[in-house]
């Protein structure tokens, strides 16, 4: 294996939507060709993480590296030459609604590689297939489930080749099967592109799965409390919080509050002070 | 069952309490507002350090409150104290929130220019198919409403003139007022304030529901400048309509009163349409197309202005399309108040 090499740097940096800060002190790095799982409760700032990353929010403090060069201190036409190399999936989907699937994808594909019409949908057909939505080409976003919705969103992603693929939630409502898909896609992309990914997951079987790294927003603390990759956390991380993430909550530490013994429960929470 | 405050005044009244039990052998019906009510009564308790045990109560609520105390309740800081404000915050707060909606707007026509600089550069894109389907909507699609209303105008003219005129005689003036006064201005606002209403809220819905699903911020991210690709092409097809449909306006509002004075009045047709003739100066339509462009061009900029400044919710969206309806009208009036004062000036 050849050295890590450096893909996006995050440095120090604060996220907070005016004085509610959402998370502080995110130091990581993601390495090209990694699949890097960014995890935490719900509500915990993932998504809100990821706005920062790709350019939608301003952080109020630390860097972001994309390749070295500071993200957020270069002018605007810096910037979106690093988003040309960008894809990403909205946990929405935000598909453009008023467009068909295969439009939307071959929106991107005419603005950027000056292709025609015609040429843009054979393109836009090929992604289609390859997230299972083959046929699908002139439904309108509407007309589709959630989970398609979420599988066009990567479609749409995956556009234009991108380097860094972001994905926001990419298996929340598909089921086991697609899934399961999805993630071998994942790893597919990575093998034969050398795609850099981040994933937004829940799912531990795909954390586990495709995840080479990975850090671990906190609700409580606003901050990152580990980083690395999940399996090795799972095996080695003392962390209560993060034990009970990687595990349901049914690993080492059990949980305090067991269901039967609610009396005692109860007591224990009536002293502590509600 | 006693109020929660009379079990809080007990509790504090009464002689200090070390533990608290619970009877509740005759209770045989409890629901969701019964637990609630413990579990008030278990959190006044943990605050002045007293034992609770829920032994006598029925198994299924004992369970229930455990399964709601597990997570200790989340205190977001600033989301629950209440700060009543005085005048002077109130005051305050208004016209920091007007200051901002100020520089919000001078931001956004300021974006909006650089973009139209860069579309006669030729270097900002958006699709024709786009343009081309607002043109659609708002030209075509306006005409039945844009119809009924300048011609019901027209009739509302003469009549309401013809109050005046017949008492010296003069109905045929009826032509002149009609005409006049649609020409110059009643054709444009009219149109104006349907397009604000249909045209304007339909923008802004349109632009503030793409905000909601992140399209906007995916055609941001997708490197597609969404000033370019939504609000040009926007902007663009309604300073195209408005005059279109103001002109068209116009002849219907002359029709409305034509059909009073001859009808009505008795005015013969020819009568009426050469006194109408005299009447419509060029300079009288040109003021009423250059106002109806401006018209456009300010529903189009609230319309979007309001759609890319929406919040995240349903029911933001439905605020941003007040609001757009609201900004266009009082714009419109505002601009047809400056512009008959400039007229008036320059003696045209
Ligand atoms: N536009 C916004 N304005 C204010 N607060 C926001 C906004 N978006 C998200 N938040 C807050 O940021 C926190 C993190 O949200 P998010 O990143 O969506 O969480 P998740 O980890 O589930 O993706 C939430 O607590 C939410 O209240
Ligand atoms: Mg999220």
């Amino acid at each position: 294996m050849k050295e890590p090499e450096a893909h996006i740097v995050v440095e120090d940096l604060t996220m907070a939507f005016g004085t509610n800060i959402v998370q502080q002190n995110l130091t990581f790095t993601i390495n090209r060709g990694d699949i890097f799982i960014i995890m935490g409760g719900s509500g915990c700032g993932k998504s809100t993480l990821m706005r920062h990353l790709v350019g939608l929010h301003r952080p109020c403090k630390g860097r972001v590296l994309y390749d070295g060069i500071s993200f957020w201190d270069g002018d605007e036409e810096e910037r979106q030459r690093v988003l040309r190399h960008v894809g990403v999936m909205y946990q929405s989907g935000a598909l453009w609604s008023s467009m068909t699937l295969a439009e939307n994808i071959g929106l991107l594909l005419e603005e950027y590689m000056g292709v025609d019409t015609e040429k843009a949908r054979e393109v836009a057909s090929l992604k289609l297939a390859l997230v299972g939505l083959a046929g699908f080409e002139d439904y309108y976003p509407s007309e589709i489930s959630g989970g398609m919705k979420k599988r066009a969103s990567i479609a749409r992603a995956m556009a234009l080749d991108p380097d860094i693929l972001f994905l926001d939630e990419p298996s929340g409502g598909l089921d086991p099967i697609s899934g399961r898909m999805l993630d071998d896609l994942i790893l597919e992309l990575r093998a034969t592109l050398g795609t850099t990914i981040v994933v937004i997951t829940h799912e531990l079987a795909s954390i586990f799965a495709i995840g080479t790294n990975s850090v671990f927003l906190d609700t409580d603390t606003k901050t990152m409390t580990a980083s690395g990759d999940p399996k090795v956390l799972r095996a080695t991380c003392e962390n209560d919080t993060i034990q009970n993430f990687l595990t349901r909550g049914e690993g080492r530490v059990k949980q305090r509050a067991e269901r039967n013994g609610v009396a005692a429960c109860l007591d224990q929470r009536a002293k502590v002070g509600g | 069952m006693p109020g929660i405050h009379e079990v809080q005044g007990e509790i504090e009244r009464g002689p200090s309490l070390r533990k608290l039990g619970f009877d509740s052998k005759n209770l045989d019906f409890w629901d969701s507002g019964f637990v609630s009510f413990l579990i008030r009564v278990i959190r006044i308790c943990g605050e002045r350090d007293i034992e609770v045990t829920g032994e006598g109560l029925p198994e299924g609520a004992q369970r229930l409150i455990g399964l709601a105390l597990a997570v200790p309740e989340r205190r977001e800081p600033g989301k629950d104290e209440k700060i009543t404000p005085s005048l002077v915050l109130v005051t305050g707060g208004r016209v920091m929130k007007i200051w901002a909606s100020l520089m919000e707007t001078l931001t956004f026509v300021g974006e909006t220019a650089t973009a139209f600089l860069r579309l006669f550069g030729g270097k900002a894109r958006f699709k024709g198919s786009d343009f081309l389907l607002v043109v659609q909507e708002s030209g075509a699609g306006a005409l039945p409403i844009v119809s009924l209303i300048s011609l019901l105008v027209g009739l509302i003219l003469a009549f309401v003139g013809s109050i005046q005129l017949r008492m010296f005689g003069a109905q045929i003036y009826i032509a002149d007022l009609v005409a006049i006064a649609m020409a110059r201005a009643m054709g444009a606002i009219m149109t104006g304030i349907i397009m604000a209403g249909r045209t304007g809220a339909a923008f802004a819905a349109r632009i503030g529901t793409m905000q909601v699903n992140e399209e906007i911020d995916a055609l941001k991210t997708a490197g597609i400048p969404p000033m370019e690709f939504l609000v040009l092409p926007r902007i663009l097809a309604l300073a195209l309509m408005m005059p279109l449909l103001t002109l068209y306006a116009d002849l219907m509002g002359i029709l409305g009163g034509m059909i009073v004075g001859v009808g009505g009045f008795g005015i013969g047709l020819v009568e009426y349409f050469n006194e109408t003739r005299k009447a419509l100066t060029l300079a009288n339509i040109w003021i009423g197309l250059f106002s109806s462009l401006i018209f456009g061009v300010l529903i189009a900029v609230a319309g979007c202005l309001r759609g890319m400044r929406c919040g995240r919710s349903a029911s933001a969206v439905g605020d941003t399309t007040t609001s757009a309806v609201v900004t266009s009208i009082v714009s419109i009036i505002i601009a047809t108040a400056l512009i008959t004062i400039g007229c008036d000036v320059l003696g045209i």
